[in-house]
């Protein structure tokens, strides 16, 4: 469904990826693990058209995506949950889910769906919804920034490491999320620095060391080949 | 020396009149530099177009009313014109850069003005003429009525941003651009959307304004300096700010006219903005940053 071949990318003069190629198919779970700056945020950010790619194609639907517009990109089914979650602080947690909610198309009965199951997975987002953005934790933040996302009904969700800096109850509910999200048919790509939560949930992982992927195996075998992990992640 | 209190109320009144009147301007500039990170020199142009065509419409359909709402949508419509053509390529450069295209649309806007209006001041006839009598003043109605016309534009405003879908959109944008476009948001859209919102405004003040002094060419760059120093004032890209800081300088000009002569009284809007600007650079009508 999303394919990236040999995507490279330069912010200003300074190279980024160097080649990447991923492919994510419909429904399916992806991880994406490497420390931090091999380029890991970059390719979820050329996939949302935050970054142009030099070379190399990023395809989604057999449709080339790369360089559009992330407002278009976004209309075609791909959501994006960004490391720093960008809350937009100062509109309350509705207003927040309203900026995914408000397009063209969705009836209310659909609306009220939406809402009802957000507020199903996240109680908390319910009890707070006309409180601002930026008045919520850190852990409610990362909630409020995937319910955001869910509000596009994306087909593919671009997940940038959602358990930075949390507490270990909430890591396990982020975990909770992405399986009720993966039983609902939506693909994930999964950036981690957790590696055993990143290797339960996904079906294949990607390893990322200085721009390039350097291996790409099923999760499974990871978990019995911990030299991999060792090797590239250092863990 | 005292100053008598019939004195002070009436400058009081001329205060938030003038502050109502600048306030309208200073909205649409705040919500532009909040969206677009753009300072647009031009907006006190698109203040003196919108007087110009309030005036020729006023001259060919003899109602008042009418000019005001053509002059608003024609303005308007030639902002979106203008964000398109100017600002829209010069996006993400240089600040540098949109200050000078801007401060440069605003010298060809005044030469096309004077080229098609003239040189002399037209006058805009003001259909309310009744006056009330305020101590040993007959002070005009009209100039009540601007007041209340402009705050309910800025009210209508206000509401539309506070609960209307594109409202929410323009909030959202004017925290996070890339994350409201990566929404699916269609940010470039909404731009011009704001731009036109912003000169339909300055539009409607400069039609309302137009009666109380005569339509010039020049009137335009006074209210693009005093609206720069609101929307500082006031904190940028902050539009409650905005509002409070046009009828806080305003005041403050009124009150400084009773000492010393209006001309003169200028200075005060200075001095706060350096003040401002030394010691509460984020604006003094926002809360104090953490």
């Amino acid at each position: 469904m999303l394919t990236l071949d040999n995507v490279h990318t330069y912010y200003g003069k300074s190279h980024i990826l160097h080649g990447v190629s991923i492919e994510v198919r419909a429904g399916e779970v992806v991880g994406l693990l490497g420390r931090n700056g091999v380029g890991k945020s970059t390719t979820l950010k050329t996939v949302m058209g935050l970054v142009r790619p030099s070379e190399g194609s990023v395809t989604f639907e057999g449709r080339e995506i790369g360089g559009m517009a992330s407002h278009h990109v976004a209309h075609l089914g791909i959501a994006w949950v960004p490391e720093d979650r960008r809350i937009f602080r100062l509109l309350s947690v509705m207003e927040n889910l309203r900026t995914g909610l408000d397009r063209p198309g969705v009836t209310e009965a659909r609306r009220t769906a939406l809402l009802d199951k957000i507020y199903a997975s996240f109680p908390v987002l319910a009890e707070r919804r006309n409180q601002a953005g930026g008045t919520l934790s850190g852990g409610e933040q990362q909630m409020l920034a995937i319910a955001r996302a869910m509000m596009l009904e994306p087909k593919i969700i671009l997940l940038d490491e959602p358990t930075e800096g949390l507490m270990p109850r909430m890591v396990s509910q982020i975990r909770e999320i992405i399986e009720v999200l993966h039983r609902d048919g939506v693909a994930i790509l999964l950036v981690e620095q957790n590696v055993p939560l990143t290797l339960e949930a996904s079906e294949r992982v990607y390893i990322m060391e200085k721009g390039v992927v350097r291996h790409h195996a099923p999760a499974a075998d990871l978990q019995a080949n911990h030299a991999v992990i060792h090797q590239y992640l250092g863990v | 020396m005292g100053i008598p209190f019939d004195q002070i109320l009436i400058q009081t009144i001329n205060g938030l009149v003038n502050g109502m009147i600048l306030a309208l301007v200073a909205s649409g500039l705040t919500l532009i530099f909040g969206i677009m990170d753009v300072v647009n020199f031009a907006h006190g142009e698109l203040v003196m177009l919108g007087a110009f065509t309030g005036a020729t419409t006023l001259a060919v359909t003899g109602n008042f009313w009418l000019a005001l709402i053509v002059a608003t949508l024609a303005i308007a419509a030639f902002g979106a014109v203008l964000q398109v053509s100017t600002l829209r390529p010069l996006l993400g450069r240089d600040p540098l850069t949109t200050i000078l295209a801007t401060f440069g649309i605003s010298l060809v806007l005044q030469k096309y003005a004077l080229w098609q209006w003239g040189p002399s001041a037209r006058k805009l006839q003001e259909p309310i003429t009744g006056q009330f009598t305020l101590f040993y003043l007959q002070y005009p109605w009209y100039r009540i009525a601007t007041a209340l016309l402009s705050a309910a534009i800025i009210g209508a405003l206000y509401l539309f941003l506070k609960y209307g879908k594109f409202g929410i959109w323009i909030r959202a944008a004017m925290q996070d651009r890339v994350m409201a476009q990566a929404m699916g948001i269609p940010v470039p859209s909404l731009h011009i959307a704001v731009f036109a919102i912003g000169a339909g405004m300055a539009a409607a003040s400069g039609v309302l304004f137009g009666p109380l002094a005569g339509v010039t060419q020049n009137i335009g760059a006074d209210f693009t300096l005093r609206a720069f120093i609101v929307v500082v004032v006031g904190g940028m890209g902050n539009l409650g700010g905005s509002i409070l800081a046009s009828i806080f300088i305003s005041l403050l000009e009124a009150y400084a006219s009773l000492i010393v002569s209006p001309s003169q009284a200028v200075i005060v809007s200075f001095v706060a903005l350096i003040l401002t600007l030394l010691f509460r650079p984020t604006g003094l009508f926002v809360p104090t940053p953490k």
